[in-house]
């Protein structure tokens, strides 16, 4: 007997279309990439009773169950309630699992609840973005990271956030160790220089990363009090011009974000390909047709940024352009 | 006299104290530890009771004031100098009986080593006198025990203990018997808290034969420190400064003379001219900072450096445990001596 689904559906439910005909996995969702144990064991449990018993950890941070039969989602969606509940996802109906899968799981590092150099609460902000966000079926992509490092690879993303602290420094616990400058230069960008035995800081250098904080012996650098964001535009992935995100505003803060891309979903309504496939067209590419300040126009949108927040006025973008030549010869 | 006082009572001495006396105290400072959302306790002047850190121990030891971190001495022309102006008014310091004993180390290297007596250090010296903080349960890294540091029954004005939410208090100082009768619900007998246990335990070598600078007890902290000085910026004990000459730019000729902490831990300590270093190694510089702390301190002054506060461990970056190495150390002698 013919199993008649739809595909478009299913997609949209977060079950994915499985080249094995009949099959489906399902795509959980884990904002912030921090879940408790106890889903951890009910994950495991639908992949045993449902699955084949394998669990697929995804680059963002999400898990797929494969395995699963067609005829079982029903199922799987009820006993991903838990989850659903636990994770503190957005839920339009109970037990039927989740409602959109366009915007994708919101990536975060872990940040400053486990790494020493994280500038900020990664896991708290990302669900914050998802609770804002989430659901919603555009493709779009944003992800977390505590410091410059950028672990999580926020820079291959529509909008990546950069934990950011503004180093205080007080010069009458200074000491001139200068290991606040050895580490600088090592570990990051070189921003401190000794000058008569203190230290001199280039604002325009610092990348606000916290290193020489983590690095004074005797606490004359400390962080700020605010918690500051670099926020990172558009990079992406894929077939056509892969990139990475360009910085659009350092010193940011957390409101602001939440604003920005929140008010990105509304341009990307107005201006997406209305022949996308399945809807789905980066944003990116959305801003490349229809320039730059179109896009800044929309997401600045009743913004109020702090006093210290530094906005780019135009953004560069390169990376690899596969749809002008592929010849490596 | 021992006095019992509700805690307002206790906020009304310090109100009274505060007229007379600035207050230097452990103060926990919101956010300013090394990781993001991480708090510090170390030493600050304090306007109310109430801002005195007595549950943690200070991070950072009291010797601030004494020592400061950086401290202007005096500023220098051509061909004048003139003392940095310094803030004489009298001072109490809150602190416990290890760091109340360390005052004794910091006495005994920068007045009574050789014969001159360190001025800047004597002119804030003279205006410091100390307030003990009891301590009602061992923390965790101390070994003041086995340091014969535990307990002070003098060299303060008043103790402080807070027990089912009343401060104890031992006036010591005449003047204040009237402020603390007072304030006080009632007289009593108080005797300061100390422990008389700590979870960790040192043995402390009596001798240490030469062939100890050798061992190889002190090949791994070569790999595992980073020479960061944090165990002695951080210990009530130690006192090594060095000197920083500044000339202003515009002038080029006038300048002032600063003295900062240092540490034998830190590259640059050792350095000679010529371009000589005589530790270059984190390793031999750890033999030489053990070495200092629990014996060649004792040599020339008959009783070790080391007061047990155990700060030291608390803030390695790299947890080394200085009371581990004692241990390492005792050890080592033990066999050095049964090998003959």
């Amino acid at each position: 007997m013919g199993q008649d689904i739809n595909v478009k559906k299913l997609k949209k439910n977060a079950f994915r279309y499985s080249k094995v005909r009949g099959e489906t996995a399902s795509r959980v969702r884990i904002p912030g990439g921090l879940v408790s144990a106890e889903s951890m064991v009910r994950i495991t449990q639908i992949a045993e009773k449902y699955g084949n018993g394998t669990i697929f950890v995804t680059n963002r941070q999400g898990v797929e169950i494969p395995g699963i039969r067609l005829e079982d989602m029903d199922a799987v969606n009820r006993e991903l309630q838990f989850i659903i509940d636990d994770t503190g996802v957005n839920q339009q109906e109970r037990d039927k699992g989740y409602p959109a899968s366009g915007t994708r799981n919101v990536v975060a590092c872990p940040g400053a609840r486990l790494c020493p150099f994280g500038c900020y609460d990664t896991t708290a902000f990302a669900r914050k973005m998802d609770q804002t966000i989430f659901p919603n079926n555009l493709h779009f992509k944003v992800a977390f990271t505590g410091c410059s490092n950028d672990c999580a690879k926020v820079r291959m993303n529509d909008f990546g956030v950069i934990g950011m602290t503004e180093p205080q420094y007080d010069p009458n616990r200074c000491v001139g160790c200068e290991q606040c400058v050895k580490y600088c230069k090592k570990r990051s960008v070189g921003a401190l220089q000794a000058v008569n035995d203190k230290i001199v800081r280039d604002p325009d250098l610092c990348i606000g990363c916290g290193v020489c904080v983590a690095y004074c012996p005797t606490r004359a650098w400390t962080r700020s009090r605010e918690h500051y964001f670099r926020l990172v535009l558009l990079g992406r992935t894929g077939k056509v011009n892969p990139r990475l995100a360009q910085d659009f505003i350092k010193w940011a803060d957390e409101e602001s974000i939440l604003k920005i891309v929140k008010n990105a979903y509304a341009y990307v309504e107005e201006y997406i390909d209305k022949e996308a496939i399945e809807g789905k067209e980066h944003v990116g590419y959305i801003v490349d047709r229809t320039g730059f300040d179109e896009f800044v126009k929309w997401i600045m949108q009743d913004v109020q940024l702090p006093e210290k927040a530094e906005v780019a006025s135009r953004l560069y973008w390169d990376g690899k352009r596969y749809d002008r030549s592929n010849n490596l010869k | 006299m021992g006095y019992i006082l509700t805690k307002e009572g206790f906020d009304a001495v310090v109100d009274a104290l505060k007229e007379q006396y600035r207050l230097y105290a452990p103060v926990l400072k919101k956010g300013e530890g090394r990781f993001t959302d991480t708090d510090v306790v170390r030493y600050d002047f304090v306007e109310t009771a109430g801002q005195i850190e007595l549950e943690k121990k200070s991070d950072y030891a009291f010797k601030e004031l004494l020592t400061p971190l950086s401290e202007t001495l005096f500023f220098f022309t051509e061909d004048a100098v003139k003392p940095a102006d310094a803030d004489l008014r009298p001072v109490i310091v809150f602190l416990r009986s290890c760091d109340l004993h360390a005052v004794k180390r910091l006495d005994q290297i920068y007045l009574a080593n050789g014969k001159d007596r360190d001025w800047f250090y004597q002119r804030i010296r003279d205006c410091v006198r100390f307030a003990l903080i009891g301590c009602g349960r061992t923390c965790a890294d101390g070994f003041c025990v086995d340091m014969g540091s535990n307990r002070s029954t003098e060299g303060y004005m008043f103790s402080l203990d807070e027990v089912d939410g009343k401060i104890l208090s031992d006036v010591k100082a005449p003047e204040l018997e009237g402020l603390f009768a007072e304030k006080a619900e009632r007289a009593g007998d108080v005797t300061p808290r100390y422990v008389t246990e700590n979870s960790v335990r040192v043995s402390v070598p009596e001798t240490v034969p030469n062939s100890i600078y050798k061992a190889g007890l002190w090949d791994e902290y070569s790999t595992r420190c980073i020479g960061c000085g944090r165990c002695n910026f951080v210990c009530p004990t130690c006192t090594c400064y060095t000197m920083q000459d500044v000339y202003y730019t515009d002038n080029g000729k006038v300048g002032e003379r600063r003295r900062v902490a240092s540490s034998c831990m830190v590259d640059g300590y050792t350095d000679v001219a010529g371009g000589g270093q005589y530790r270059k190694s984190c390793g031999e510089r750890m033999r030489f900072k053990v070495l200092h702390k629990v014996y060649d301190y004792r040599r020339r002054f008959g009783y070790d450096m080391c007061v047990g506060c155990g700060r030291c461990d608390a803030v390695c970056p790299e947890y080394i445990s200085f009371s581990a190495c004692i241990n390492k150390l005792d050890r080592a002698v033990k066999e050095a001596q049964s090998n003959g």
